[in-house]
């Protein structure tokens, strides 16, 4: 409890009519794998494409005892992250953290944190359009039926696409996954890179598109399978060099310009993970010097 | 036995749209490796005739039998949406007019000619190619054009791409809409002959909707003559253009300008 609770508001913003609407539709979506379930999205005192959808679902599931923590591009500390911790703890009252093991709800907008996942916890996901096919087949009547009868290889035609122009599957994020081996699902603009974590997380996965008007959800323990074809295999994002900071190898790393004469930095997108890891003594090829060490 | 059966049976077939009459009262059977023309003048409810036997458009009248790969005869229309879409993209073709509808403009050649073959489960980039390649040969466009967009490729190259989409999964019935229409005379006569060959090597039922009589004389063992909805003719085709019975139907042929 680091504000005190605005009066005027009910608990989370929304009132219980449209949460339980939202529940609705989030029990839906969850006894049916990656189907996309419309839902009466509201308006939010925010901006479309800031995190509505995530916010709606974020404020429907939310309880006084739950711990929230909200990533964006995986920072802790960016103005969309802020903003809606600083929301939640105002509307809600609800504590927050930065650290992920400590937290029960996630809200994330285009990442999942490297650190592993447990079982109760949830990820919210922020979605922009949570139409997987949106862009190949623009009528939402016939992508709706294409989902109805499983008819998925228009999907393969843009990875297709890619191999033929780019010798490579060149999609990096929002990269096609099947869940539960039925329905194709968007895991919203995260990079392919986080995709194997949503492979049979113990945490439960929401995904809110306000402006859209979808909830969708992955269930704990639930296959998730990204596309690929049998000779071009599905690969994740490499990196050359660890974190400049801390020194992982094998975590997502985001690009840093340093100044206008070409230098540049790869350090961990998630800051969490980064921040631990350097707590414990980790270091990276660009990290200050350790205090009592060799000036 | 069911090489006896027609490979589609169409019976008392009729589309009105409200108080006007598409066409009424069509039927025929079409047997495997047999090419039907349908001709007539605008207007003449060809094309409707054609997007209702192609199940795009849902019959007032009648009813359409087809022969499954199995040999039993079903009535398309009362197939599931799934089998019905099924057919339409492994066991049926259709080739339109402006191959902009047929085909998917934004995407490669090769991902044209490969789409129906991922749609039906293919997930071997390199086979892939390789048939999209082989395809292309077929309706001779040069393998080197494999990554450029059908935006890129001129009138008689988009109607050949669209013909080879359509034949990568061995269709046995194609339904064609003008497919030489909007072409100039010599693209039109290297489109015909490919087709002509095309045809007769894959032993193709083809229905094909035409204004053209050159075109119908060419390509196809019979014609079915429509007028204001119904039709008024039919026969073996050199039989009807050289011995034409109906007055409208000897109106027609007498129209073609003889060079």
């Amino acid at each position: 409890m680091n504000a005190p609770t605005l009066t005027g508001y009910n608990f989370a913003y929304l009132d219980e009519q449209t949460k339980r609407m939202i529940r609705r539709a989030i029990l839906k979506a969850i006894a049916i794998p990656g189907y996309q379930v419309p839902f009466a999205s509201r308006e939010m005192p925010m901006p479309y494409g800031w995190g509505t959808g995530g916010v709606q679902v974020t404020a429907s599931v939310i309880g006084p005892q739950d711990v929230l923590k909200v990533i964006d591009q995986g920072s802790d500390d960016t103005t969309n992250a802020v903003s809606i911790r600083a929301f939640f703890a105002r509307t809600a009252g609800v504590a927050t953290t930065t650290a992920t093991a400590d937290a029960t709800i996630i809200q994330t907008r285009h990442r999942i944190p490297e650190a592993p996942l447990t079982d109760g916890q949830i990820l919210v996901y922020q979605v922009p359009i949570p139409e997987p096919l949106r862009f190949l087949e623009p009528r939402e009547t016939e992508t709706r039926t294409m989902h109805a009868l499983e008819e998925y290889g228009l999907m393969h035609v843009k990875l297709y696409e890619d191999i033929a122009r780019h010798g490579h599957i060149a999609t990096t994020y929002a990269y096609p996954v099947r869940v539960a081996g039925r329905y194709l699902m968007d895991p919203s603009p995260t990079p392919k890179f986080d995709n194997p974590k949503m492979h049979m997380s113990p945490a439960l996965q929401l995904f809110g598109a306000g402006r859209e008007k979808r909830i969708y959800a992955v269930p704990p323990y639930t296959r998730v399978v990204s596309l690929d074809f049998e000779d071009h295999p599905f690969e994740v994002n490499r990196f050359d060099k660890p974190c400049a900071l801390c020194g992982a190898h094998g975590v997502y790393l985001d690009e840093v310009v340093l100044d206008d004469r070409g230098g540049r930095m790869f350090v961990c997108s998630d800051t969490d993970h980064c921040g631990t890891r350097q707590e414990q003594g980790h270091r990276g090829d660009l990290s200050t010097p350790r205090e009592g060490s060799a000036a | 036995m069911t090489q006896d059966l027609p490979l589609l049976s169409v019976r008392r077939l009729g589309k009105s749209y409200g108080a006007r009459t598409g066409c009424r009262d069509v039927s025929f059977d079409i047997h495997a490796g047999e090419v039907l023309a349908v001709v007539g003048e605008s207007g003449s409810g060809k094309s409707t005739l054609l997007n209702v036997l192609s199940t795009q458009l849902a019959p007032t009248t009648g009813e359409i039998h087809y022969r499954m790969r199995d040999g039993v005869m079903r009535d398309v229309f009362a197939l599931s949406d799934a089998e019905r879409r099924f057919l339409l993209r492994t066991d049926w073709g259709f080739v339109h007019q402006d191959p902009a509808q047929g085909l998917r403009m934004t995407v490669s050649a090769g991902a044209n000619v490969g789409e129906r073959l991922m749609a039906v489960g293919q997930r071997h980039y390199g086979h892939i190619r390789h048939t999209a390649v082989d395809w292309l040969g077929r309706v001779e466009i040069d393998a080197g054009r494999i990554d450029d967009a059908p935006r890129s490729f001129s009138g008689g190259m988009r109607q050949r791409l669209q013909i080879a989409r359509n034949l990568v999964t061995h269709p046995r019935l194609v339904f064609m809409d003008e497919p030489t229409g909007g072409l100039d005379v010599s693209v039109q006569a290297r489109l015909l002959d490919l087709l002509r060959g095309l045809v007769a090597d894959l032993g193709l039922s083809v229905v094909i909707v035409t204004h053209d009589l050159a075109v119908a004389r060419l390509l196809s063992h019979r014609i079915m003559v429509m007028r204001h909805g119904t039709v008024i003719e039919t026969g073996l085709t050199d039989q009807v253009l050289d011995d034409p019975r109906e007055p409208y139907t000897q109106l027609l042929v007498s129209s073609v300008l003889q060079v």
